[in-house]
């Protein structure tokens, strides 16, 4: 074996790869081409869940394709579809605090703490501490510690509970800058101006300006500053 | 994943040189400087990049190779064997593409009570709009109107937009950010619920609003979830590969092929829209990119060979800094505020080589000229060129803890890979990053030159003109993706459905075979190919 490679198991097939390599890319320089398990390629989307094993532990780990490099000995496979559970609602008519949660995903209490979701997240979030807060109803809290979250379903593959996190999460997150969050007064005005037509007749006589009439008035426009 | 011995070395050499840059102000390029050095390194200005087109419509319009190829090609399909007899899918409004353009479009539709099919490549939501990280532009404070916007658009893309586009772009813009918020979007706010937002390039007031440093996420996960609770039917891992038409210049649906079994499905639709996105993975001029996996220009091939017009093709956007090490983030974007608090674009000789906020064309040329021509760049193991950003020149200047507080999710990147950019430098080389021109609409997004068939969001071309502002791409997807919903719905009120055939197709292949350029490979590409053997130069430098 080269130094420079290591030998992956992709589905329990051996491959010898650079190790430099990200598992997406190692699956790729072993001759995979992906339709599934790979979406944006950069940490975003969470379509490229993986679960493997080290050769001298017992225990199953979990991370992104994408994000994670490969290492001498790992044994992979990708899970890229969750066929989890999700409620559909109105959120315009849901009200923040616990029983709107609860009416939705009533398993929502049957999380029992373990925190392996947390050590599941690659995105690096408290995950069983934000589902704390979504058990106690408080929606703003659960919503800001969740706000990164990527989707990827890892959290729920491996919770005993078999609670599905991030679709709590995405609900909390919808409640809290839908009916907690102060709506900006600036907006709405705005909006309302809009709609009146405020600025119908402006616009329509600067889209009728020449090129060199538009330069100008370009170059003349004061800057906001810093 | 840290640095290797040899990169280490190099180090030292800008960390030598830092105290000396501190006070240092590297000098601006004269216009005529400028000039040259786009003409020289600038993938647009060069002249090898790019070729006219010979077939279809927009014959003679100047394109990079790598989209003309594909242009070029033939169908997934073969005309004269398509039979229309079996219709799998029959509605009223088809949305191809399920980004932030294309999920705007299936609520609206949805909305005005339209029998909608959303179809999409990967799953819902894998798309560039998941991916922007920036923000999203809309005058909607008191000291900014609607007008300042339009001025800024129309500035940023060289006064070439057509401004009945950009009238629309703007003037739906608080529109936009309302229903947004009302969805449940999170964005940035103060305590009294004033939204927070922030100057971009080209902006004359501070109008980026944000989520974060996930506002692309927020907004595509915020309507991909509202897709599903109205339980609209979307068709994942089904990418649309033929728009069908009358024959005679109207479109009537589409075929859709199962990725996995590669089977073929036909949709009749009494309106159809197209938002497939952008062409960052058909690597224009071998450039990494920081686009998403599908990103391949399927829309403006089908919407081609159906007669639509391009517009703007010839101005593709770079990002000046792009990761180009570590490997595993290779094309990533690195945000313009890492420059904009202070940190210098370096050689390997720890000097400095442009200014480095000029305009980003410039930059990024100046960044090719030192790695490629200038040989005074760093080559990494697997072959890519580089230049260093010295971001710890941030904390210099503005004091220790600046990177945590204002770059967290960069930060978060980089310490993944045992790197800690806060000290020590980064590896940027400029990025294919976003696709300016497109398919020529009109302000409802109905396409010029196609009856029934409304493009919207990256596919389309003239919002933007030559050049497109951080932030503005945004908000056209969710403008221009609500205004195709409702166009598309109310449109298919009057229409009754159509003949489903490929008949334009077989004069596409005709003019193909005429002009000697039927090539092997089909296409929509639909994925790129980065399987070894397959391996496509500058995409992924897999050894
Ligand atoms: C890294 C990055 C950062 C960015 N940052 C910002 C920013 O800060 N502010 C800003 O305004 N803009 C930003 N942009 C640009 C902006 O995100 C995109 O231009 C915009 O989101 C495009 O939206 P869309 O809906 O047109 O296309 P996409 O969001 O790309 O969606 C297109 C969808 O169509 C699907 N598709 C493709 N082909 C087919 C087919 N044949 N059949 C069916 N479906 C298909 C794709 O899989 C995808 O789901 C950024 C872009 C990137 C890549
Ligand atoms: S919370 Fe769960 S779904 Fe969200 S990023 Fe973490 S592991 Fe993935
Ligand atoms: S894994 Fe499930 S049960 Fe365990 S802490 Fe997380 S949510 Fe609760
Ligand atoms: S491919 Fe999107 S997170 Fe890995």
């Amino acid at each position: 074996m080269e130094q420079d490679s290591v030998r992956i198991f992709i589905m329990g097939k051996g491959y010898e790869v650079p190790k430099s390599l990200t598992i997406m890319k190692a699956m790729e320089h072993a001759g995979y081409r992906f339709v599934r398990g790979c979406g944006c390629r950069g940490g975003f989307c969470g379509a490229c869940g993986t679960v493997y094993r080290m050769p001298d532990d017992y225990r199953l780990m979990v991370g992104l394709a994408c994000q994670t490099v490969v290492e001498d000995g790992m044994y992979l496979t990708q899970i890229p579809v969750f066929p989890a559970n999700k409620a559909t609602y109105d959120v315009e008519k849901l009200r923040p605090g616990l029983s709107d949660m609860v009416k939705l995903y009533p398993e929502l209490t049957r999380c029992l703490g373990c925190n392996t979701c947390t050590k599941a997240c690659p995105q690096d979030l408290d995950v069983m501490n934000y589902m704390a807060a979504a058990m106690r109803g408080d929606i703003a809290k659960a919503a800001d510690m969740s706000f990164d979250c990527l989707m990827c379903g890892l959290c729920a593959a491996r919770c005993p509970a078999e609670t599905v996190q991030y679709n709590i999460a995405i609900l909390a997150r919808r409640i809290y800058a839908r009916h907690v969050a102060p709506r900006a007064k600036h907006l709405a005005s705005r909006v309302d101006e809009v709609s009146d037509g405020a600025f119908d007749q402006a616009l329509d006589e600067v889209t009728k300006l020449t090129r060199a009439e538009l330069e100008t008035l370009y170059n003349e426009r004061d800057i906001e500053p810093e | 994943m840290s640095y290797t011995p040899k990169m280490n070395e190099l180090i030292q050499v800008v960390e030598a040189s830092r105290q000396r840059r501190y006070a240092e102000r590297h000098a601006r390029l004269s216009p005529e400087e400028k000039q040259q050095l786009l003409e020289a390194f600038h993938p647009d200005y060069r002249p090898d990049t790019m070729r006219p087109i010979k077939v279809g419509v927009s014959k003679g319009s100047v394109m990079p190779h790598e989209l003309v190829d594909v242009l070029e090609s033939r169908s997934r399909l073969d005309p004269d064997r398509f039979s229309s007899g079996k219709i799998d899918y029959d509605v009223d409004v088809l949305v191809i593409g399920g980004g932030g353009a294309g999920s705007s479009a299936a609520l609206m539709a949805h909305e005005a009570g339209a029998n909608v099919l959303l179809v999409t490549k990967l799953r819902l939501g894998d798309a560039n709009t998941m991916m922007a990280q920036g923000g999203i532009q809309a005058a909607d404070k008191a000291n900014d109107s609607p007008v300042l916007h339009y001025l800024d658009v129309m500035g940023g893309g060289g006064f070439a937009n057509k401004p009945e586009l950009v009238e629309a772009l703007v003037h739906d813009a608080p529109l936009v950010i309302k229903w947004l918020e009302d969805l449940g979007c999170m964005f940035d706010k103060e305590q009294d619920g004033t939204m927070v937002t922030q100057h971009g390039g080209g902006t004359c007031r501070k109008r980026m609003h944000a989520a974060r440093d996930y506002s692309g996420a927020e907004i595509m996960r915020t309507l991909r979830d509202e897709v599903r609770n109205r339980e609209i039917p979307v068709l994942e891992f089904s990418p649309a590969v033929e728009l069908l038409s009358d024959g005679e210049g109207t479109c009537t649906g589409a075929v859709l092929m199962n990725l996995e079994t590669e089977e073929f499905f036909v949709v009749r639709a009494k309106t159809i829209v197209v938002s497939t996105g952008g062409f960052g993975r058909l690597h224009i001029d071998d450039f990494p990119t920081t686009n998403h996996y599908g990103a391949t220009a399927d829309g403006l091939v089908m919407a081609y060979r159906l007669g639509g017009r391009l517009v703007f093709l010839d101005a593709t956007q770079f990002h000046p800094t792009g990761a180009a090490y570590p490997e595993q983030i290779v094309g990533l974007l690195i945000t313009e505020k890492v420059r904009g608090l202070g940190a210098q674009l370096v050689n390997v000789y720890g000097e400095q080589f442009v200014y480095p906020l000029e305009t980003r064309d410039a930059v990024s040329s100046a960044i090719i000229r030192e790695c490629l021509e200038r040989e005074k760049g760093i080559v990494t193991e697997t072959g890519q060129h580089g230049v260093w950003l010295d971001s710890p020149m941030i904390e210099h200047i503005h004091g220790e803890g600046t990177i945590l507080r204002s770059l967290p999710a960069m930060y978060r990147q980089y310490e993944r890979f045992g790197i800690d950019m806060r000290k020590t430098p980064i590896i940027v080389f400029p990025t294919l990053h976003y696709q300016n021109g497109g398919v020529d609409i009109k302000n409802d997004t109905s396409v010029t030159t196609v009856d029934n068939l409304f493009v919207a969001g990256e596919t389309s071309g003239g919002v933007h003109g030559r050049n497109r502002l951080m932030g503005n791409s945004l908000l056209d997807v969710v403008v221009f993706g609500r205004r195709a919903g409702v166009a598309a719905a109310e449109k298919a009120r009057h229409v009754s459905p159509g003949i489903l055939s490929l008949a334009h197709v077989k004069r596409y292949h005709k003019e193909l075979e005429d002009s000697g350029l039927a090539k092997d490979k089909p296409s929509p590409m639909l994925l790129p190919s980065y399987a070894r053997h397959q391996h496509v130069p500058g995409a992924d430098p897999a050894v």
